[in-house]
């Protein structure tokens, strides 16, 4: 009979697929200017993907998964939520985007990217 | 009594007696009482000791009168009283003189004690009895042993006591003495009482003791020191114990815990994380949150909203004094007093290393007619090179002599204590004040010497026993036929990461010191000298220079001994214009690393880079370096800039390349040339920023050059209404230099500002500044150096606004000069474009008039 055939193949296919749009976005993101790095972990902070190096990436996960943003947020007011975190240390800036069961961690080194300078004297 | 005696002569028979008595009178008032054996039961024997003076006047010598026979002598009474009037008291019978005064008889017995048994040599018998009784006594001896053998035989016959007068025989003085009598009378009171007051009852009461005065005495107890005590010694046992503690505490049982710990991170397996990659929720997070990441990226891709734009804005923070404050402030200004002939000063240089001394060159200040006319005065006069510090305006801390007037000079680079410097005559000098150098080095710590400066006039100016300036001589002087022939105008010392040979190749110096210097001259030669050494080429030199033999004072170092007018130039470059007689005459030159001397180097720097080769300082050993085979640099620039006295800018090389024709040496031709200035030129400098960028000024204007471009210089200002007659580049500010005027004037350039005419004009003295030369002590402390020409030398502190530079200003002046470069070039293109517009028009104008021509000749 096809249809299961189909459906197996089919399901096949859509387990392909969303390995790729997975990796295009990856992509995606790493192409912008400035970005040093890009990795995707779990709740626990146990990394999944990454494009650095192990005990990088390690590092950044275990750090990031014990945040407190979201209680910060949450229970000041139930119905917010934590939605980013953007830190800015004096060499980069580290994104955190959260999900519920992912963590998205993403580094990047503004200064360089910047286009548009602060005034400086020029003659 | 004499029938006794007469028994006793009679008995005795040989014996002569000497007696002599005599009462002498006693000087004494006391007699003493002879001292008698009466303890001993014999109280008539008194013992005296006899001298054997005393034994020969009695005839009793010892063995010889008196033996162990007959140990006794009967000696007359008149005989010891007449020695006791002939010796008085040193008479040996002094002591016994009252018992022999009151002698009965006319001779005494005295006996020998040979065995001592009264004490001494010589006994005396004071009784007549006595006497008998010894006499007898050796008798009795040999009797008594019958007489004890006879005792029991004899039979006692009582005889009947019959009372005798009584006989003294002393005791009753002995009895008087012995007696106790009252001294006194006694004294007796009779006391008596009411008979009724006997036996009446007797009342008690209490009192109290203190209060009733004086009813009782006590003696209170006082520490008295005379029986203090201290104990100084003590005895003491000791035993060592262990200490022993007990401690006990009481723990919290609280329940049993369970611990981890964790050594690895926890990942996930490759097969895990391949799983979870391919979940479709992965795929939905990361597309719901990517957008918002992508937007965060772009927002800082765009713009960093961080910056502080206050911050930065202001520049640096800090400022020392008023910032608007743009006027250069008069520090200190240095003349010298002593010298009555009118100099100039020609040469300035800060000292390198130690904060505050700065060397001047003074020369006199005549043209050159007149220093003929005066040439036998000038001889008389030293030239000098003068040492000024900060502490002591009056008295320069050192003057180094020189031939003849010095125009320029340099300290070494390497070592701070090598000066090297230009004559009017040609003659390179060199000094070595490294024996002086502590002099020099602790001039602000000895300030104790002079806290007041005394302006005191001329004819009382006596040299101060400390402040006595050194006069150096200089330690050599080139060769004058070899050398150049005229006055030399600049000399500057070869960087020590290269040196240079005859040919003008460069080869890398390994002895890590400069030892070369470079001078050009207005002979219109520039000369490459080495300081070490040569081997000689011909043995001329060294012949003539043994027959000079000269005596070297003894205060001179050798270090240059080799090099004492024999120094001939390693290399001369000759500066011709082609074909003509008439050559270039240079005035300045720039070498391209010179930059690196600007800057007051840190002693330690300095140090390291001699200790580097050896312990010993280079300049003692200056053989060592020469036998090192070194290594050619490929590509090093050797071209340089040079002004002339005429205006011009040359750009040339100074490696020699070898004729083809001739097989000589010859120099290349200059690269470029440019006549921009209407005067000599006299100041051709390397910014210490840029190593490019090249400030010449002369004449009436100034023009900055970057080394590559030939088309012209970057900048070149329109004419001053005054004369340049020095500059230099500000050290700190790489757009900004300094140029002195003939009227005393400084201008002040800031290229950031403006660029046609100066920032600042400012009145530093009445008369032509020769030169001007900048340094920087601290980051708070720059000053200029101001030198005119009536010889006094100004030193001003350089405000804020002009020794700090803005924050990007290296980066702007940048931008400036490639702008200008830029603009160069435009105006280059710009130039053909034009010519070829010109060449257009021309022919258009031909065309033009050609076709009137063809227009006005109908055919």
């Amino acid at each position: 009979m096809p249809g299961p055939a189909l459906s197996r193949v089919h399901g096949l296919f859509l387990s392909l697929v969303p390995s790729l749009e997975v990796e295009e976005t990856l992509e995606r993101l790493q192409s912008q200017k400035g970005v040093q790095g890009i990795m995707v972990a779990n709740t626990e902070g146990i990394p999944i993907k990454s494009t650095m190096d192990d005990p990088t990436t390690a590092r950044y996960a275990k750090l990031t998964c014990n945040l407190k943003a979201r209680s910060t947020v949450h229970t000041s007011d139930p119905q917010n939520d934590f939605t980013f975190l953007r830190i800015r240390s004096k060499k980069n800036e580290i994104m955190v985007a959260p999900d519920k069961d992912y963590f998205l961690i993403v580094i990047q080194n503004p200064t360089e990217s910047a286009t548009l300078w602060a005034p400086s004297v020029i003659t | 009594m004499a029938s006794k005696l007469q028994k006793r002569k009679s008995s005795s028979g040989q014996k002569t007696s000497k007696r002599g008595k005599n009462r002498p009178t006693l000087t004494v008032g006391e007699e003493e009482e002879p001292t008698n054996m009466e303890s001993l039961g014999h109280p008539e024997i008194y013992p005296v000791v006899l001298t054997t003076k005393t034994q020969e006047i009695f005839n009793c010598r010892i063995d010889e009168d008196i033996t162990d026979e007959q140990p006794y002598k009967l000696i007359k009474k008149e005989d010891i009283l007449a020695d006791f009037q002939n010796r008085a008291a040193v008479s040996d019978f002094y002591p016994v003189k009252k018992v022999i005064q009151e002698y009965p008889g006319d001779e005494i017995l005295l006996v020998y004690d040979k065995d001592f048994k009264y004490g001494l040599n010589f006994y005396l018998v004071g009784t007549e009895e006595g006497k008998e009784n010894y006499l007898n006594a050796p008798e009795i001896p040999e009797e008594q042993e019958e007489y004890k053998e006879h005792i029991p035989e004899e039979i006692c016959i009582y005889k009947a006591p019959i009372s005798k007068p009584w006989v003294s025989l002393g005791s009753e003085k002995e009895i008087e003495e012995e007696s106790v009598k009252e001294s006194t009378k006694k004294i007796t009171y009779m006391i008596s009482r009411k008979r009724h007051q006997f036996g009446a009852p007797i009342k008690f009461s209490d009192q109290n003791a203190s209060s009733v005065k004086d009813a009782y005495i006590e003696c209170t107890a006082y520490p008295d020191k005379n029986f203090t005590l201290r104990q100084l010694e003590k005895d003491i046992g000791m035993q060592v114990v262990p200490e022993v503690k007990d401690i006990s505490t009481q723990t919290r049982w609280t329940y049993p815990k369970n611990a981890i710990t964790q050594y690895h991170p926890r990942e996930f397996s490759e097969e895990e994380k391949e799983t979870l990659g391919q979940a479709k929720s992965l795929t939905d997070f990361l597309n719901n949150v990517s957008i918002s990441v992508e937007i965060a990226l772009q927002q800082n891709e765009i713009m960093n909203t961080f910056i502080d734009d206050w911050k930065c804005l202001a520049e640096e923070e800090g400022t020392f004094g008023d910032k608007t404050d743009t006027h250069l402030k008069e520090y200190q200004s240095f003349t010298d007093l002593h010298n009555l002939t009118e100099k100039m000063i020609t040469c300035v240089s800060w000292h390198p290393v130690i904060y505050g001394l700065i060397a001047v060159s003074v020369a006199v200040r005549l043209s050159f007619e007149d220093r003929v006319h005066f040439s036998g005065k000038l001889l008389l006069q030293p030239s000098l090179i003068l040492f000024w510090s900060f502490s002591d305006p009056i008295h320069p801390q050192l003057m180094l002599e020189s031939p003849d007037d010095i125009f320029c000079f340099k300290f070494c680079p390497s070592d701070p204590n090598i000066i090297a410097g230009g004559c009017i005559n040609g003659q390179i000098v060199m000094w070595d004040i490294t024996a002086h150098a502590d002099r020099i080095e602790n001039i602000k710590t000895g300030g104790s010497r002079s806290k007041k400066v005394t302006l005191k006039p001329m004819f009382l100016l006596e040299p101060d026993s400390n402040k006595e300036a050194m006069y150096i001589r200089h330690c050599a002087v080139s060769s004058i036929e070899n050398g150049h022939k005229h006055v030399i105008t600049d000399i500057h010392w070869l960087p020590d990461t290269f040196e240079i040979n005859r040919m003008g190749t460069v080869f890398e110096n390994r002895s890590g010191i400069c030892c070369q210097l470079v001078t050009c001259s207005a002979d219109c030669t520039i000369c490459f000298w080495d300081i070490r050494p040569q081997k000689a080429l011909t043995p001329q030199p060294t012949e003539k220079k043994k027959d000079e033999s000269i005596e070297i004072p003894f205060d001179v170092p050798s270090t240059f001994l080799h090099l004492d007018l024999a120094w001939k130039p390693l290399s001369k470059i000759r500066l011709s214009k082609g074909e003509t007689s008439l050559d270039h005459c240079p005035t300045k030159i720039s070498l391209s690393e010179d930059h690196l001397q600007y800057k007051a180097q840190d002693k330690m720097l300095a140090q390291s880079k001699a200790a580097k080769v050896g312990d010993m300082n280079p300049y003692q050993n200056l053989e060592g370096g020469l036998a090192n085979h070194l290594k050619p640099r490929e590509d090093f620039c050797t071209k340089f800039f040079v002004g002339t006295e005429e205006g011009e800018v040359i750009y040339t090389d100074w490696k020699m390349e070898r004729d083809s024709e001739t097989g000589r040496l010859m120099t290349k031709k200059p690269v470029s040339l440019y006549t921009v200035h209407d005067g000599a030129v006299h100041t051709v400098q390397r910014s210490p920023f840029y190593k490019d960028i090249i400030l010449t000024i002369g004449g009436w204007n100034v023009a900055i050059w970057k080394e590559g471009v030939m088309t012209g210089p970057l900048l070149q200002t329109s004419c001053a209404p005054k004369r340049y007659t020095s500059g230099h580049w500000s050290l700190t500010r790489p757009g900004v230099f300094y140029i002195g005027r003939e009227d005393g004037y400084i201008d002040i350039w800031d290229l950031l500002e403006k660029t046609h005419e100066p920032a600042l004009s400012q009145n530093i003295c009445i008369t032509m500044i020769t030169c001007i030369k900048p340094w920087t002590f601290s980051a708070k402390q720059q000053f200029i150096a101001v030198a005119d020409y009536y010889g006094t030398l100004h030193i001003l502190e350089i405000p804020w606004t002009l020794s700090h530079p803005s924050a990007n200003e290296v980066l702007s002046m940048n931008y400036y000069f490639e702008r200008e470069v830029k603009h160069l070039e435009y105006v280059d293109q710009r130039k053909k474009i034009r010519e070829q517009e010109k060449k257009e028009m021309q022919l258009e104008m031909e065309k033009k008039k050609a076709g009137i021509h063809l227009k006005r000749r109908p055919s």
